[in-house]
């Protein structure tokens, strides 16, 4: 057994006695709403399930108002003086910038097609949960103050009073959202709770209250470049032992650029690519595959993130954050972009990059430099997806490919909910799996594809400080990749999301410990017959391959 | 606000209208003003709300483009882009908005999530919801079109049509339409849903049942007026005809069923700018779904985009240059 898998089996025992909760129980969810009005009900903060706040020091780095040390569960939060002026002015400032703001507090028929869509409702029960209702708890201050029925009518018309309970409600309920968009989906007038979110979460800002999950990786990337705060030199340090990690694995010693002026390609990558295990894989296996297609690229110390905590945090964050990668680009004279696999970094690039940050007219429209194949759905932003980049390779025959090395993979595709739910990345990431592994098996239709459920850790949740919330939140997710585990066997769920493949191993652990986790790049480079390759017996996270690889022959067969 | 309290306090609302409008007319002989003032009060209201409501919504800048993406988008020749679900085009948004609002796209992949034993999550087919707010919304078109017959003379002959082929399946004298039976059958599925279910019952508003109590209202009035107590149908032209020549009559003998109609539907007409029925018109500017995916494409332009501050690559080598140094990478300038 590989070193991955043995290290997850331990975790389960881990999380369980953590919780205190075996996954039988902890899925005995009760759906039944309290008795009393929502509006009656005060947010608890439970032990251990809450998020903690975003620390001084971060806030300060990146110049937040009202730094100071508070706890959920504490009675006062310590809020400045006049809160509901700053809260009511920045609601205010905000319904005449955001037309989906306002018009999202005005339209919503409380039809209840969104409710059980959400999987912090599914997998908890809590009807706040409901993307309706954790609409209305902002809605409901929006008709106090902003509208004449809810100024006259109070109650009768859906309003109430901002109160400090109200905030804290706010917070216990922003923070148990992953901004997926799911919701979105099934509204007959496309209400997009993440956009309503994504305000009450700048608001709750405004008074200096947000959780450190967020602001420190902001912070640091804001400093370093990247969400772990790690310096260039261990950047580099790094680059180099997976280097020569991957010549102990294949024998090819391969070149890793970096910060290197005048390369053709930029390639940013999510900075879990650099730290996390299955991420380590998957910059392993695209040092194998760069190298292979003699790509002329660099890395940057730089951009050593792809992802943007700025979208878990405000609009300007976003754009704060996003700054670097067109600046790196124009810096290091490339032509255009290349992405990695990551999530939220995809809804960044294709919802606000070039609208925030662009024109990027120092940048050439990208050309694929292997097939010369234009990407005229990047023409503007200039920045290319590593799926669109390779699915456009194998189409045109340029790697050859023995799906046979994935042999001992029997895979499933999560589709992470930022690249599909704002950008619509489905068919390019599966075309790639097809060709390069045997055994793909889909989850149900109900829960792939636009449909497809968070990890559950989106949007700043990823991490156990939020136990509960966390494997609740990723319930349905794991519970589908159960499924297909049961039926066709399948042992490892692949995405194209750093944070999926963090959060859906704790969730997997907990949930479904037989499966693991990885990206898509790692399945194709296992799968590339390279000239001069040497014999293996182990894939590129050292486990064993079912059939031994001999170079230049295809499943076993002269190429 | 409690669910006994939103329900009844509804209930209690519309027929409190009733009320009003039965004293105002049996007791005050207050004709006029339920048969002309109100009604013009009323459809001013209207018009002025909706109008006021659309332009303050459209005067609010879009500062991104944020479409929801059900389908697959536009990249690569070769891969099929789904091009209403994720439309790269202004047409492809106009044609996925068409589907929104004709056929209600959106509320049809509803579905019901179910937690089994096991654990094992199911999802069953649940389109109850989009078949009764289809039936709904339909049947009060066809109904409102119907009426037509009582501002135009002659009755037009597309209006007549749609009269025979809504009465076509004949099973009563007078003829049925099937959309009467549908309005109040789809109307009641809506307030029970919103009654039996629990989650729904939690987040059920006063402001949601008092619409649903009030097309009820409306409609069970003027089933009423048709098929069991026979009105002055030529006195009810006559009054009509005259509010919409503005020179209000008030015939004698019309009955006072009718000014509780008239009340009801001038009460919806008021209701609608200030309500969420404003959905019928927001529907059409909601940005996860009139806009086309094309960004990368095509700069969307931020009216208030404004600069901010950064942490600049000169900053970052400032901070660091001695270990970029020892690490062998390439820096601007030396120390
Ligand atoms: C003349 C135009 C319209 C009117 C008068 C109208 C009115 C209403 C009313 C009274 C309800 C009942 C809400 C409730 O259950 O309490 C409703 C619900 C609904 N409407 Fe409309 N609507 C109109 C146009 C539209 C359009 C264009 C759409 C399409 C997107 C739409 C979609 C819906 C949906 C999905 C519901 C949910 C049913 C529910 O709430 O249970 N409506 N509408
Ligand atoms: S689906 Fe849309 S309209 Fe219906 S309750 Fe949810 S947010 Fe409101
Ligand atoms: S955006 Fe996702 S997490 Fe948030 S309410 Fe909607 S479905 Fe739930």
């Amino acid at each position: 057994m590989a070193e991955v898998e043995k290290k997850e089996e331990r975790e389960v025992p881990y999380y369980e006695t953590v919780l205190g909760a075996s996954p039988e129980k902890l899925a005995t969810v009760d759906y039944k709403p309290p008795a009393k009005p929502w509006m009656d009900v005060p947010p608890k903060f439970k032990k251990l399930d809450y998020l903690n706040p975003a620390k001084v020091k971060w806030m300060k780095v990146i110049d937040l108002p009202f730094p100071r040390e508070w706890s959920p569960p504490d009675e006062d939060w310590k809020l400045p003086e006049n809160w509901k002026e700053i809260f009511l002015n920045g609601m205010e400032d905000r319904l005449k910038r955001f037309r989906s703001f306002q018009l999202f507090m005005d339209i919503c028929v409380r039809c209840g097609a969104c409710a059980d869509k959400c999987q912090f409702f599914i997998g908890g029960g809590d009807p706040k949960n409901m993307p309706v209702l954790r609409a209305e708890l902002l809605r409901s201050i929006y008709r106090r103050y902003f509208t004449t029925s809810g100024k006259i009518l109070g109650k009768i018309a859906g309003a109430r009073e901002l109160t400090v309970d109200v905030i804290k409600e706010l917070f216990k309920y922003s923070f148990q959202c992953t901004e997926c968009r799911r919701c979105s989906v099934f509204c007959p007038y496309g209400i997009d709770m993440a956009e309503i979110t994504m305000i009450a979460r700048e608001l709750l800002l405004l008074l200096g209250m947000h959780v450190n999950w967020a602001i420190e990786p902001v912070g640091k990337s804001f400093l370093t470049g990247n969400h772990m705060g790690l310096l260039p030199h261990t950047i580099k340090d790094f680059m180099d032992e997976y280097r020569d990690e991957l010549e102990k694995i294949t024998g090819f010693k391969v070149d890793v650029p970096m910060n290197r002026k005048g390369a053709e390609i930029l390639y940013i990558v999510p900075s879990g690519d650099f730290f996390d295990e299955r991420g380590v894989i998957l910059t392993i296996a695209t040092l194998l595959y760069f190298y292979h297609i003699g790509l002329d690229y660099t890395w940057s110390t730089y951009t050593s993130e792809g992802g943007n905590f700025g979208l878990f945090t405000s609009h300007e964050m976003i754009k704060r954050l996003n700054a670097k990668m067109y600046a790196e680009a124009k810096r290091l004279k490339v032509k255009w972009i290349l992405g990695g696999e990551c999530g939220h970094m995809w809804r960044v690039i294709n919802q606000y990059m070039g609208t925030v940050n662009g024109p990027a007219d120092f940048l050439e429209e990208p050309v694929s430099p292997i097939t010369g194949t234009k990407f005229e759905n990047a023409k503007d932003t200039k920045m290319v997806h590593i799926a669109e980049f390779t699915a456009d390779l194998i189409r045109h025959g340029k790697l050859k490919l023995d799906p046979s090395r994935n042999d001992h993979v029997i895979a499933t595709y999560h589709d992470s909910c930022n690249p599909s739910r704002a950008m619509g990345l489905f068919e390019e990431p599966r075309y790639i799996i097809k060709n390069v592994c045997n055994n793909f098996y889909e989850m149900p239709e109900s829960c792939i594809r636009e449909k497809t459920f968070c990890c559950g850790g989106g949007a700043g949740l990823g991490t156990d400080e939020q136990l509960e919330t966390l494997l609740r939140g990723n319930f349905p997710r794991s519970n589908a990749t159960k499924h297909v585990h049961e039926k066709f066997g399948v042992n490892r769920l692949l995405c194209m999301c750093a944070i999926d493949r963090a959060v859906l191993s704790m969730g997997l652990s907990y949930w479904c410990p037989q499966v693991t986790v990885g990206g898509v790049h790692e399945l194709l480079a296992n799968a590339l017959v390279i000239p001069g390759e040497s014999p293996r017996t182990v894939d590129l996270r050292r486990q064993p391959l079912k059939r031994p690889i001999t170079p230049g022959k295809i499943a076993g067969k002269e190429a | 606000m409690s669910f006994g309290l939103s329900f009844w306090v509804s209930l209690i609302a519309v027929l409190a209208l009733i009320l009003v409008a039965w004293v105002g007319v049996e007791g005050a002989k207050l004709n006029f003003l339920f048969g002309a003032i109100i009604p013009y009060v009323a459809i001013a209201i209207f018009v002025v709300g909706m109008i006021y409501r659309i332009l303050k919504w459209a005067s609010i800048p879009l500062p991104f483009r944020i479409p929801t993406t059900t389908g697959q988008q536009k990249s690569l020749p070769w891969i099929k882009q789904n091009k209403i679900e994720n439309p790269s085009t202004a047409l492809g948004a106009a044609i996925r908005m068409v589907f929104e609002v004709l056929l209600f796209r959106s509320l049809f992949r509803n579905m019901r999530t179910e937690l089994r034993p096991g654990p094992r999550l199911s999802f069953a087919s649940a389109k109850w919801l989009w078949l009764a707010a289809l039936a709904f919304h339909y049947s009060f078109l066809i109904i409102l079109i119907r009426h037509l017959r009582l501002f135009i003379e002659p009755v037009p002959s597309p209006v007549k049509f749609l009269e025979m082929i809504d009465s076509f399946f004949q099973v009563w004298v007078p003829l049925v339409y099937i959309t009467d039976l549908m309005l109040i059958g789809a109307v009641t599925y809506l307030l029970l849903r919103r009654v039996f279910i629990p989650q729904m019952r939690y987040i059920s508003l006063p402001s949601d049942y008092f619409p649903l109590f009030l097309i009820l209202g409306i409609g069970i009035t003027g089933g009423l007026m048709r098929y069991f107590y026979k009105v002055n149908v030529v006195g009810i032209k006559e009054l009509t005809m005259g509010l919409i020549n503005f020179s209000p009559k008030i015939p004698e003998g019309i009955g006072v069923l009718f000014y509780i109609h008239l009340f009801l539907v001038s009460t919806l007409f008021a209701y609608f700018p200030f309500s969420k029925l404003m959905h019928m018109a927001g529907v059409f500017l909601s940005p996860t779904r009139n806009i086309a995916n094309n960004n990368r494409a095509k700069r969307h332009i931020n009216p208030w985009n404004y600069p901010v501050k950064v942490h600049t690559y000169e900053e970052y080598e400032d901070d660091y240059r001695e270990f970029m140094k020892d690490a062998g990478l390439p820096l601007e300038k030396e120390d």
